[in-house]
């Protein structure tokens, strides 16, 4: 199993925790994992994404083309990246702020209303959660009890508070795709 | 299979700072700029000064932080700096200083793209500046090119260990896809710091007062008179000779039956060995020899396959500088052609598959 995956919006948005929640989540599973963010000057507003690959093999270029799942959060991304999703490949898109869909026929295009969902939740930080969860049901490379388990693990105690409402948004997210 | 328990996710910077504090490193003197900052953050939040007794300084230049490191190399202690591109410019009189004084010391080079100011991201323009001596006089430094976070880790030791064997200052030159990037790390064992007792019997040479001997060590790179200079240089230059026969480390990828022959280091040998993948599915029988270190230079590894390749590909974040090291290896015995990218451009595995059709399958 290989999962070239890339995460893609406005920085602000938690696309780089998100790839770093599920790269762990590879991790505790004994998967090769590798992240490469774009570290340019990319505070909130501007465009930020992450490459996070997952397989059970050795993983050589941490750096892509083609990408089995890209995850698309503004229309600059969609853009972009929309010509770079394998034949066959999925695009997971959040329709807030999108003006032109997507147009290709031989990939597997998926809406989650992750800002809707996010906003009727009251708890806009769990945003990047809500997509993970929908992105985990459609693609199990990790279960969702271990990105669960990789939270307990890399927050520090006085964070463990908040790990209830990201399983709550975690499930949110597959039902939005479910 | 590695232990689960000991494995982390981090970047390469962070594994830098981590294994240095495993190490035992005395001193790190750096100064911040993207892409390698957080060395010195990590450092500074892993506070090594309250557990190793490490001590972590930003200095106020990075002119100051390698003469710090001179400084603290004198004293036969393990030091330590890092910077990206810009700031390694100015740190290079003193890595020259450090080279004349035969002193051990770790030089951590994340490269962005320049020249000048230049860019954030990735490139490997400091190859020459590198591997050629970027300060002045006939030096080297034993350059190592890390091409993964684990690398980074296990070269913090290897770069101390040999730079003490041969009292030649080591560089480790990554770029900024392998200092930012995470993946998998088993961090290397905790070492204890070497007690000053240790250190003056590993290091005779060490400026750590008279300790009973007759003559003081002295560290200085001046000599007035050109003969006895003369004699500072062949003794530089023997000890590159038993460094070059001894300490050349390299990678092969898929090269037993290889045609074509792709030549490349750091972040740009993973990103080639994806477009070997490709390639190969495609029917293109391309193998991969990636340098480790780049000074020494493979340069006979490189000789012995050069009359089977029916072409070799240099691949580099620069405008051609390791090309001309490969070619002056191959002698003529095979086509060397260069593909690039530069300014802190990344390219994509397709782009070096179609680099090797465009130059060799017509």
């Amino acid at each position: 199993m290989t999962q070239e995956i890339i995460i893609t919006g406005f920085g602000g948005q938690g696309v780089l925790s998100m790839g770093k929640i599920l790269a762990y989540a590879g991790l505790l599973d004994g998967l090769e994992v590798t992240w490469m963010p774009s570290y340019g000057p990319e505070q909130r507003g501007g465009t930020a994404n992450v490459t996070v690959i997952l397989s059970d093999e050795p993983i050589s270029s941490p750096v892509l083309d083609k990408y089995d799942i890209a995850v698309i959060l503004n229309q600059q991304s969609l853009d972009k990246f929309e010509k770079h999703v394998k034949p066959g490949g999925t695009i997971l898109y959040d329709p807030y702020g999108i003006h032109r869909l997507p147009e290709r026929t031989d990939i597997n295009v998926v809406e989650v209303k992750a800002t809707e969902a996010v906003v009727k939740s009251g708890n806009p930080k769990t945003y990047n959660m809500i997509l993970l969860g929908a992105l985990l049901k459609l693609f199990p490379m990790v279960s969702a009890e271990t990105v669960i388990t990789g939270l307990k693990k890399t927050l520090p105690e006085r964070h463990h508070h908040l790990i209830p409402s990201n399983r709550e948004a975690i499930d949110a997210g597959a039902a939005l795709v479910g | 299979m590695m232990n689960q328990e000991e494995v982390r996710l981090m970047k390469g910077n962070e594994a830098i700072a981590h294994a240095a504090i495993r190490y035992g490193v005395d001193g790190y003197f750096g100064y911040p700029i993207t892409p390698q900052s957080e060395v010195l953050e990590t450092l500074e939040a892993l506070m090594p000064w309250e557990t190793t007794g490490m001590t972590v300084l930003q200095a106020e230049s990075e002119v100051a932080a390698i003469n710090m490191v001179y400084g603290g190399a004198s004293m036969g202690k393990a030091v330590m700096t890092s910077s990206s591109s810009p700031g390694m410019s100015l740190k290079q009189e003193g890595i020259s200083y450090i080279a004349a004084g035969q002193l051990p010391a770790l030089i951590v080079n994340v490269m962005r793209g320049g020249p000048g100011l230049g860019t954030i991201q990735p490139s490997q323009a400091d190859y020459f500046q590198a591997v050629k001596g970027g300060g002045h006089g006939d030096y080297h430094l034993i350059v190592l090119a890390p091409a993964s976070v684990q690398d980074m880790a296990d070269f913090v030791g290897l770069g101390f260990d040999l730079s003490f064997k041969y009292r030649t200052p080591a560089m480790i030159l990554a770029d900024g896809v392998i200092g930012q990037m995470m993946e998998k790390v088993v961090l290397p064992p905790e070492k204890p710091r070497r007690t000053a007792e240790q250190i003056i019997r590993q290091c005779p040479w060490a400026v750590t007062g008279k300790r009973g001997r007759k003559e003081r060590n002295v560290s200085t790179t001046l000599e007035m008179e050109p003969r006895l200079m003369e004699k500072n240089n062949e003794r530089l230059q023997r000890t590159y000779d038993e460094i070059a026969a001894n300490e050349v480390r390299f990678e092969e990828y898929m090269t037993e039956d290889a045609e074509y022959l792709i030549v490349a280091f750091g972040c740009m040998s993973r990103i080639c060995k994806k477009a070997i993948q490709n390639a190969r599915a495609e029917g293109i029988k391309v193998g991969l020899l990636r340098p480790i270190t780049l000074w020494p230079f493979p340069s006979k590894a490189i000789a012995e396959k050069a009359p089977a390749m029916k072409g070799i590909l240099v691949a580099e974040l620069n405008s051609g500088q390791m090309i001309e090291d490969v070619r002056l290896a191959v002698e003529g015995a095979a086509p060397v052609r260069h593909f690039g990218r530069n300014g802190g451009v990344v390219p994509n595995p397709g782009e070096i598959i179609n680099a090797l059709k465009n130059e060799f399958i017509k």
